[in-house]
């Protein structure tokens, strides 16, 4: 049996994209996969009786070192924001290739702390810095320090002891490009030294809460249980920053979204579930619904979406046990073609998600495949012609050239770049300054005005003679030439509309980082979780695969 | 230092400010980094340019034909330059594109070496006495080590390099016969075994 891809016209709506949900796919998952064979160690942990000084923890492999450096700063309440306008942070991470000599961390401990102002050399990977959840810190601190475990209630509310509020890497503030590095088949898949610094910098949070308790008694002091510690991840703040990416690198989504679909093909398409197979997917189904029912935000749009995904789960659940035969030939098609009957769009990529669970086979090669070489596709085509180009527009952009950019709602917005933190942001076009000086994320908008401007040339006219007059439309020329060649390149809506929900870009993201329990706390923000429940480093070797889904929270 | 990533990313914005399309902007953006890698100072002649641009007018050629004479004004290197890149095709049947006057022409050679990986063919570019052989934008051969401001090239000739091979017959076979020194003289019974088809592939 052929199951066709499902179409980009529905998948690519951002309704859809910020539904989706992390899954074997997903980069810290793949990361820890990657890894968990090589040796770690702390090789450096020179913290004062408060918890701030320096610390190094790293990976290493035959002649490959990867060495996290962490610097913990003293902060004074008033100077704690996640937000990136702020300018200090408790805690400043790097990851530097190799090991770093004295001089390195003399030079980067001047740099480091000051983020987006300081400046990282090519040895440096990654950057980021992250803030205290100073009420859990706090707890955790005051009872390890009298000798008992902190409060399981309140750890699993907050899910965490730091939030990172920016993880930065490929060239940012002076840090190694990623083609001295691309090579390396340790990092094939996308994001993955990033993935490594949260990494790291979450056994980095442990570490420092239990020496601050030690410190603080220590007769009495205890360390923090394994188990707990297993049980919590790193936060993270999400701003607009995230949202552009998405824009900036089609030919990446591309890769990120096939990726994902061809999974769910590939597992629609298999004749025969093995017993142990169907028996794993009901398994983590079930397990995994507590990680839904610890999921807590105080967004109204969240938890309406939550709580859908609930009642959808259990209907689901329901049939599975009542009705549902995996005996039956192509049993996963089935459950596909009866969620789309039965489910809202949160449920259905919740599902599909899980459907990869028992599918190694399929989804290691895919993994593979989620990186992009985006320069090979830069150049137009120019030799092609006007009504080539039609073609492409009219197949691949159908529900975007309905839109009426002429209505005030549909042209709402603008992206632009802030100038004081050079960070995206967001506007309505009739009430702000700056619309001027847009930036070009208004994809939607271009390619309706580019259709517009294709019909007043002759069918056989080539693309060099088009663009000769037409410069203003050179960006979305390009993109249509990319998405004939990768259909889930674009988003399939309009990023500048009225009703836009930029945190369903930012969640897109997130979910293919791996994040869990994303609480929107507003249109344009959001808090995440990663690697909650994840193995800490002395455990990687012998893991369970499915941690995400057997976590105590 | 600069990364690559960060010197795209400004000549990208800059080029937009400058009062350039995102689309061009673009371009820009991926010529400035290619020139940084190959060691050529694209940064600093893109600098120049846009100051220069503020207060002086350069001609926009949008369509190069075999010979672009001057005009009043310079052409812009950006326009001029995208335009041979996405005009490539239609130009190649001419051997030979000449162009005088063009402002900042390191602005202009990147485009040139794009053009070469477009057509799968090296194209050499003089820029009055400085000569660059641009090898499908894989690499820059140059006799110019000046790595400063070009502010203009009086006379440009882009010629198109046929794919021939930079030796003889004879010097190939010398190399070839070596090679075959590599090689394990077949007997009766590894022609029949060596590659599992036996003596005949034929059904």
């Amino acid at each position: 049996m052929n199951v066709e891809l499902r179409d980009p016209n529905i998948i690519m709506k951002l309704s859809r994209l910020g539904s989706f949900h992390q899954s074997k796919l997903s980069f810290l998952r793949s990361f820890l996969k990657e890894f968990k064979d090589w040796e770690y160690k702390k090789d450096l942990f020179n913290l004062d009786e408060f918890g701030y000084g320096e610390a190094i923890y790293s990976f290493k492999k035959n002649n490959r070192v990867y060495s996290l450096i962490c610097f913990a700063n003293k902060l004074n309440e008033n100077e704690r924001s996640d937000r990136v306008i702020a300018t200090k942070w408790d805690a400043a991470f790097t990851l530097h290739d190799g090991v770093p000599t004295k001089k390195d961390i003399e030079r980067l401990k001047n740099e480091v702390p000051k983020q987006e102002i300081g400046r990282l050399s090519y040895k440096e990977l990654t950057l980021s810095r992250a803030n205290k959840s100073v009420r859990v810190f706090n707890h955790v601190v005051e009872s390890l320090s009298k000798g008992i475990q902190p409060d399981i209630n309140l750890l699993s509310k907050v899910g965490y002891l730091y939030r990172t509020t920016a993880v930065y890497g490929s060239g940012k503030f002076g840090l190694a490009d990623r083609f001295r590095i691309k090579n390396r088949k340790e990092i094939y898949g996308p994001f993955r030294l990033e993935m490594m610094l949260v990494y790291l910098v979450r056994q980095f949070t442990f570490d420092q809460v239990n020496h601050v308790a030690k410190n603080k008694n220590p007769q009495k002091a205890v360390n923090l249980d394994p188990e707990i510690c297993k049980n919590l991840g790193i936060g993270n703040s999400t701003g607009l920053g995230m949202a552009p990416f998405i824009v900036n690198h089609p030919t990446l989504l591309n890769n990120w979204v096939y990726a994902r679909e061809m999974a769910l093909k590939n597992i629609r398409e298999i004749k025969n579930i093995k017993a142990a197979h169907y028996d794993l997917f009901k398994s983590c189904l079930k397990k995994s619904i507590k990680n839904i029912t610890s999921w807590n935000t105080e967004s109204e749009y969240q938890q309406k979406k939550i709580k859908s995904l609930l009642k959808d789960l259990n209907i689901f659940i329901g049939f599975l046990e009542k009705e549902f035969d995996f005996s039956k030939k192509y049993a996963f098609n089935e459950i596909y073609l009866w969620l789309e009957k039965n489910s809202e769009v949160e449920c259905i990529e919740y599902v599909v998600s899980m459907m990869m669970e028992p599918y190694d086979d399929i989804i290691a090669p895919l993994i593979n495949k989620m990186s992009s070489e985006e320069e090979k596709y830069f150049n137009i085509p120019t030799d092609r012609t006007v009504s080539q180009l039609r073609v492409i527009l009219e197949d691949r952009y159908s529900k975007i050239l309905n839109i009426d950019f002429s209505k005030k709602e549909n042209n709402q917005n603008f992206w632009f770049i802030s100038k004081n933190k050079e960070e995206p942001r967001l506007a309505d076009r009739f009430e702000e300054n700056g619309s001027d000086l847009e930036q070009p994320l208004a994809i939607a908008r271009d390619i309706k005005k580019l259709y517009e401007t294709l019909s007043l040339y002759k069918n056989s006219s080539t693309i060099d003679k088009f663009l000769a007059k037409n410069s203003d439309l050179r960006h979305v020329v390009r993109r249509a030439f990319i998405i004939e060649k990768f259909p889930y390149s674009e988003i399939q809506d309009n990023t500048i509309g009225k009703s836009i929900m930029p945190i369903d870009m930012l969640r897109l993201k997130l979910s293919f980082f791996g994040a869990l329990k994303f609480d929107p706390r507003s249109d344009k923000w959001l808090r995440i979780c990663m690697f909650q429940g994840a193995p800490l480093p002395e455990q990687l070797k012998n893991y369970d695969d499915h941690w995400v889904y057997n976590s105590l929270n | 230092m600069k990364s690559l990533s960060e010197i795209e990313t400004v000549s990208k914005r800059s080029t937009k400010a400058a009062g350039f399309s995102w689309g061009i902007a673009e371009e820009v953006g991926k010529n400035s980094r290619m020139l940084e890698t190959f060691g050529l100072s694209g940064i600093k002649n893109l600098n120049y340019y846009f100051h220069i641009r503020n207060n002086k007018k350069f001609e926009k050629l949008n369509l190069v034909s075999n010979e672009n004479k001057k005009t009043k004004l310079e052409f812009c290197p950006i326009i001029a330059g995208l335009s041979f890149l996405d005009q490539v095709r239609s130009l190649e049947s001419f051997k030979e594109i000449s162009f005088e006057n063009i402002g900042y022409p390191i602005l202009f050679l990147p485009f040139i070496s794009r053009a070469s990986e477009v057509i799968g063919k090296k194209l050499e570019l003089k820029i009055d006495n400085r000569i660059f052989l641009l090898n499908y934008n894989n690499s820059i051969y140059s006799n110019s080590l000046n790595n400063g401001i070009v502010s203009i090239g009086n006379i440009i000739k882009i010629t198109f390099q046929e794919n021939k091979d930079s030796f003889t017959e004879k010097e190939w076979n010398d190399l070839y016969k070596l090679s075959e020194n590599t090689f394990v003289e077949e007997t009766d019974s590894l022609k029949q075994a060596g590659a599992g088809a036996g003596l005949t592939d034929n059904d």
